[in-house]
């Protein structure tokens, strides 16, 4: 019980006396993160837009390996970053393996199987008569994706949500593709896994809360838009 | 070949739509040889239809008919297999891109289909997608709003609104783009009667405000006769007949038509003596005169109305000008709203129309002896061989 009282109280030293490293390791999983959705976020809207509105053989083949996607091992994402930006490897030449760059990609590759399947859920829910009253309004096929993303937006947020929750709170990837490189490439999951191995509990509890709480504001952050966005 | 096609389009010009090729009226829009298939199946052909400027046409027959399919290859929002549009005699596709033919046109669909947003948005949101300004569109909404007596819903967001007031919304929705055509699926179905029937009061209203021209699918035949001009009716993907309202009903082309229109009691038999233009078939055993050009010895079809239909329970002596009088036995009575329908077993199935008052009575019940009679006038005839 001390032990986690003590964490706590570190914790709330470390961030009122905005320790430099830990504000500097927050800051990276943000960022890192961030970017992640983000490219993500472009990245599965597209394609679950895509996969949901056109038909073709094999659709279903192709929905049930997004799905199987939305629930990728990060540690065997991890390990094909590695492999490709590996100095010998397909990518080696661009010299991003150990780099926050390498984390961003491996955690975009994590994200977006979530985000194209919830993508693809949220656009095939619509009535389907929906899409023939937006062209017999006269939108133009891009008009009417985006009327469609538009009437989507409350599950797209879940989307988005469920994406950045999946991709801060990996660990596995991160620290194969960044090497938890002190000042670098560390970031709250990977510190935390390296202060509980060094049996620095009191500091890995304050890494844990913080992570904790940047989740949970993040996400209070993108409900307050889904419920506003709420029928009266 | 293709003379062939022409001389068969040229018929059924002239037979499909006669009195407007004569009135040289030209037609706002015109579908030819339409064509629609999946896979092998073919659910609509439709090798003539022209919509004439500021008509109301209904569309009319029952679930399946094609009457979705129709509106939809007409808004092109369904490619047809075949065929060619021509709006103001200019090809859709060709002379007229299909973008453009759209935004001409507004559709409103059974189902209100309205935008997670709120009621003046979904008003809007036709004309924002043309890219209009601003105050123009709030204009133009309220307007609508006004019209469709929904103002006070304005700021409601559409998730919120009762049925009738989705669909008004739908409605005022299409209104709000001043459509040269309005394409309408059904939009009163799955609304409830009291509901349905204010809407399609001010809808009959506001079609009488403004000259618009309209195509209105629907499956129920009063709906139909209140709001239309000319009346097509549809089954299997095809159009039976078009015409004026009272052209359908009082001369429809065959049974189904017939049945579809509210002729409830269709029988079919030989004519077996003629006496001019009047004449006897046989049925089930009993004879009944009507009246038709028919050869003796012909296979013809006889169409009833139920409200032309008489009942009785003490055969009166006075003579009537109802030619034919036969005892039956009530089989079925059914309430429907304002009448009761009374299925007797005259020899022949027969149907007939009467109020709660005269069945009450009458005292008729299930079981009953009754005569029905009806005028040898009230039986519309359909010669077998002439389809």
């Amino acid at each position: 019980m001390d032990l986690i009282l003590e964490g706590i109280k570190k914790a709330f030293y470390l961030l009122f006396t905005f320790d430099p490293e830990v504000i500097g390791i927050t800051f990276l999983s943000l960022k890192v993160s961030g970017i992640a959705t983000l490219i993500s976020l472009f990245i599965g809207i597209s394609a679950g837009v895509t996969v949901a509105l056109s038909r073709f053989i094999g659709k279903r083949i192709v929905v049930s390996l997004i799905n199987t996607g939305m629930g990728l091992p990060p540690v065997v994402v991890g390990l094909f970053v590695t492999i490709f930006l590996w100095r010998n490897g397909p990518l080696g030449f661009l010299e991003i393996l150990y780099t926050p760059t390498a984390m961003i990609i491996a955690q975009a590759i994590i994200a977006t199987p979530i985000v194209t399947g919830i993508t693809l859920a949220a656009i095939q829910q619509l009535p389907q008569k929906l899409q023939l009253q937006i062209l017999a309004l006269g939108a133009t096929r891009l008009q009417m994706v985006w009327i469609l993303i538009k009437e989507a937006r409350l599950p797209l947020l879940a989307g988005v949500m469920a994406g950045f929750g999946g991709v801060i709170s990996e660990v596995g990837a991160s620290i194969m593709v960044g090497g938890n490189i002190k000042g670098y490439s560390r970031v709250l999951t990977t510190a935390t896994v390296m202060e509980t191995s060094r049996g620095n509990f009191d500091i890995a509890i304050a890494l844990g809360i913080i992570l904790l709480l940047l989740a949970y504001f993040i996400n209070l952050i993108l409900t307050q838009i889904q419920q506003r966005e709420r029928p009266r | 070949m293709r003379n062939s096609n022409i001389l068969k389009d040229e018929a059924l010009y002239s037979m499909v739509d006669a009195k407007m090729v004569m009135s040289e009226s030209k037609p706002i829009l015109e579908a030819r040889n339409l064509e629609v298939r999946k896979g092998d199946t073919r659910l609509l052909a439709v090798p003539c239809l022209l919509i004439r400027e500021g008509e109301i046409l209904c569309l009319v027959g029952p679930n399946g008919a094609g009457k979705t399919t129709l509106l939809q290859t007409l808004s092109y929002l369904l490619k047809p297999f075949q065929g060619e549009i021509f709006f103001r005699g200019k090809k859709v596709g060709a002379n007229h891109s299909v973008l453009e033919y759209r935004r001409k046109l507004a559709m409103v669909f059974q189902e209100p289909l309205l935008f997670d947003t709120t009621v003046f948005e979904n008003v809007a949101s036709g004309l924002k997608i043309r890219g209009m300004k601003r105050g123009e569109i709030h204009d133009r909404v309220i307007e609508q709003l006004e019209r469709f007596g929904i103002n006070h819903l304005h700021d409601r967001s559409a998730k919120t609104l009762s049925g009738g007031e989705a669909q008004r919304t739908s409605l005022a929705r299409a209104f709000a783009l001043q459509p040269e055509i309005l394409l309408l699926d059904e939009p009163f179905a799955s609304l409830d009667p009291p509901t349905r029937n204010s809407l399609i009061e001010d809808l009959e209203h506001i079609f009488q405000q403004i000259q618009t021209t309209a195509i209105f699918a629907t499956h129920d035949r009063l709906e139909a006769l209140r709001l239309s001009d000319r009346i097509a009716v549809m089954n299997g993907g095809e159009i039976l007949q078009i015409g004026s309202s009272e052209e359908v009903m009082n001369h429809p082309v065959n049974e189904l038509v017939a049945s579809f229109l509210g002729m409830e009691t269709i029988l079919t038999g030989k004519v077996i003596k003629r006496n001019g233009r009047a004449f006897i078939t046989s049925i089930g055993g009993q004879e009944i005169e009507s009246v038709g050009e028919v050869h003796l010895g012909e296979a013809v079809t006889l169409c009833i109305r139920p409200e032309n239909v008489t009942l009785s329970v003490h055969p009166s002596k006075e003579v009537t000008s109802a030619t034919n009088v036969f005892p039956g036995k009530i089989v079925k009575i059914v309430p429907l709203g304002l009448y009761q329908k009374v299925q007797l077993n005259c020899g022949f199935p027969l149907v007939a129309y009467v109020t709660h008052h005269s069945l009450e009575n009458l005292s008729l019940r299930e079981g009953r002896e009754a005569a029905a009679s009806f005028k040898a006038t009230a039986i519309h005839v359909i010669r077998r061989k002439e389809r």
